[in-house]
């Protein structure tokens, strides 16, 4: 009886703040859902309960995918996020490699500057980027995004990629070295494929900030057939005044999914990243 | 002997080597410098330039399609005059004040409750850091369908606690679309807060949990004395990384709320944004933007300095 009991008040403790938790952050996701497979006549049928699905239809996601230009969209960001998410990669390594693994004058004022940078928001640079990339040119092109996404994703990846690179011990490196390796070919051959996870990590992040981006692209692409799924999905399914709920909430939900199909293959190397982030500096 | 001792004495004395591109090449500072160069290149051109250009942007009467005169601190001292200036400041704060302060105490309570033994807690962990993955507009928009003035499933799961239909108007009212700002931002951010925290709490020794025990102390002067100084450096940099966007914060603003109602949630990134973008005043919205600089830079120099120590 007494065990009993005890058994009751440890799963309260443990189910009532973890369900709490899960309810708030999951209810958001369940809405969109529900109302992307409602019928208009239901969804504006005040005399129902709002919490239940009745006749499920996907009529919003046919006109979503059939009435605007969303897959386009989708093409555009994911377009965006891969080439910018190299780009980042390959730049994060150049920048990390020498700080991780090299003594030189000014090494630790970069490390800093890098840090720096990354931590510099969006809002303090638009305007002048904005100006930048018209007299450049290149308003209405990817390229603008493709440009611009890695300015944060760059030093975050490099900062990432310096705390992953500390934890690799170097004798492998040292005997390449001693071998006669360049240290290029060190670097290539024998450094960056014992790296993979940190790859991943600093991935899976450079994709999600890409995939979540709004600032810049709402800024520079104004054409609706060079926009990416947020700025099209604001710009264009809401009209006016007119909302069309049941298309938002579909778009909305489809645009997540990418982004969380991702991060559900790669949630331990999401998680080990995110924690060392901020833990490990 | 002599035939014996001489490559001894090659061997002792190289001769001096010729100068090796190969060589040159792998020294650390050259190897590093060239490494580096050319994304610091690339920095420096999209971000050191553009952070530069819009200082000289906010001392100019720049408008979209002229060219600019240099009006020295003519935009500051219009924004000084600007009564919708200062609302943007008081809004500002109010709003990274209150956020940060929801996501820092909700994110220890949500770490406090992970850090318990249960099933399916990899799974669990995953779920609740989805708000924090999924794009923000993507999820704003939701928000919005769920305080809508006339549909709201919020308001319609209140009438049916007992509220007087329609229930509050959640986007109208000015002090209601604040606070449903910072709750958003705090839904969004508070995963981010929980999850980095309880990997903190995770490497707080359990003997110290011990011999608190032993020597008398509860839950609560565990928790005070044992688990929050062991947790101060990982609170104070998580807390300075919200702290940053927050403040800087345009997306959940921007797709909400628009500013409105009558600028009662503008901050400083949209006000800049409608006066550069929307009215085309590209100078005075740059120096909007700037006014954020000096409590963001020192922020930010304190964030990197201490991650340095950490």
């Amino acid at each position: 009886m007494v065990a009993g009991r005890g058994r009751l008040a440890r799963a309260v403790q443990v189910w009532l703040p973890v369900g709490f938790f899960l309810v708030v952050a999951l209810f958001p996701f369940y809405w969109m859902a529900i109302t992307s497979l409602k019928a208009d006549s239901e969804l504006y049928n005040r005399h129902l309960m709002p919490l239940l699905l009745r006749n499920p239809t996907l009529k919003h996601y046919i006109d979503l995918l059939t009435q605007t230009h969303f897959l386009l969209w989708t093409w555009n960001t994911m377009l965006v996020a891969v080439v910018s998410t190299a780009i980042s990669l390959v730049l994060g390594v150049m920048l990390a490699y020498p700080l991780a693994r090299m003594r030189f004058a000014g090494a630790s004022l970069i490390a800093m500057t890098v840090a720096a940078i990354y931590l510099v928001p969006q809002p303090l640079l638009f305007i002048p980027l904005a100006d930048l990339i018209n007299r450049l040119g290149l308003g209405n092109t990817l390229t603008a995004v493709i440009l611009t996404y890695p300015t944060m994703l760059v030093p975050f990846s490099a900062w990432l990629l310096l705390g992953y690179f500390k934890t690799v011990p170097m004798e492998l490196e040292e005997a390449a070295r001693i071998d006669g390796a360049s240290r290029l070919q060190t670097m290539r051959r024998i450094f960056l494929p014992l790296c993979t996870p940190g790859f991943i990590s600093a991935g899976i992040f450079a994709f999600t900030l890409s995939q979540n981006e709004f600032l810049y692209a709402l800024i520079f692409l104004t054409k609706s057939s060079v926009r990416t799924v947020p700025v099209g999905v604001i710009a264009e399914l809401i009209r006016g005044d007119v909302f069309y709920w049941g298309q938002l909430m579909a778009g909305a939900l489809l645009g997540s999914i990418p982004v969380a199909l991702i991060y559900s293959f790669f949630v331990e190397h999401y998680v080990a990243g995110l924690t060392s982030g901020s833990v490990k500096g | 002997m002599s035939i014996r001792s001489e490559p001894l004495v090659r061997v002792a004395l190289p001769p001096r080597r010729a100068f090796s591109l190969a060589g040159w090449l792998d020294r650390e500072a050259v190897f590093g410098w060239l490494m580096m160069g050319l994304p610091l290149m690339f920095l420096a051109a999209l971000v050191g330039y553009p952070l530069v250009y819009g200082v000289l942007l906010s001392l100019q009467d720049r408008v979209i399609g002229k060219p600019g005169h240099f009006v020295g601190l003519k935009n500051f001292i219009t924004n000084f005059h600007d009564p919708v200036f200062w609302r943007v400041a008081v809004n500002t704060f109010i709003y990274t004040i209150a956020a940060t302060l929801l996501k820092m105490v909700g994110g220890l309570a949500l770490a406090v409750a992970m850090n318990q033994h249960f099933r399916m807690k990899n799974l669990i962990r995953a779920l609740l850091l989805l708000p924090f993955i999924v794009p923000t507009v993507l999820s704003t928009v939701a928000w919005m369908w769920m305080l809508d003035p006339a549909f709201s499933v919020v308001n319609r799961l209140l009438i049916g606690l007992g509220v007087t239909p329609p229930g509050p108007s959640w986007l109208g009212n000015p002090s209601l679309a604040m606070f449903s700002l910072i709750m958003i931002n705090t839904w969004r951010g508070l995963p981010f807060y929980g999850i980095t925290l309880l990997a903190g709490l995770q490497t707080v020794p359990p003997e110290l949990y011990e011999a608190a025990t032993i020597d008398g102390a509860g839950g609560w002067h565990r928790f005070r004395f044992v688990t929050l100084p062991l947790m101060k450096p990982i609170i104070l940099i998580v807390t300075l990384f919200s702290v940053i966007f927050t403040f800087a914060d345009f997306q959940l603003v921007y797709v909400l709320t628009h500013g409105g109602p009558q600028n009662a949630t503008q901050l400083f990134a949209t006000y800049a944004f409608d006066i550069a973008m929307g009215a085309g005043q590209l100078g005075l919205g740059a120096s909007v933007a700037l006014t954020m600089l000096p409590a963001l830079g020192l922020l930010i120099v304190a964030l990197t300095l201490y991650m340095r120590r950490a």
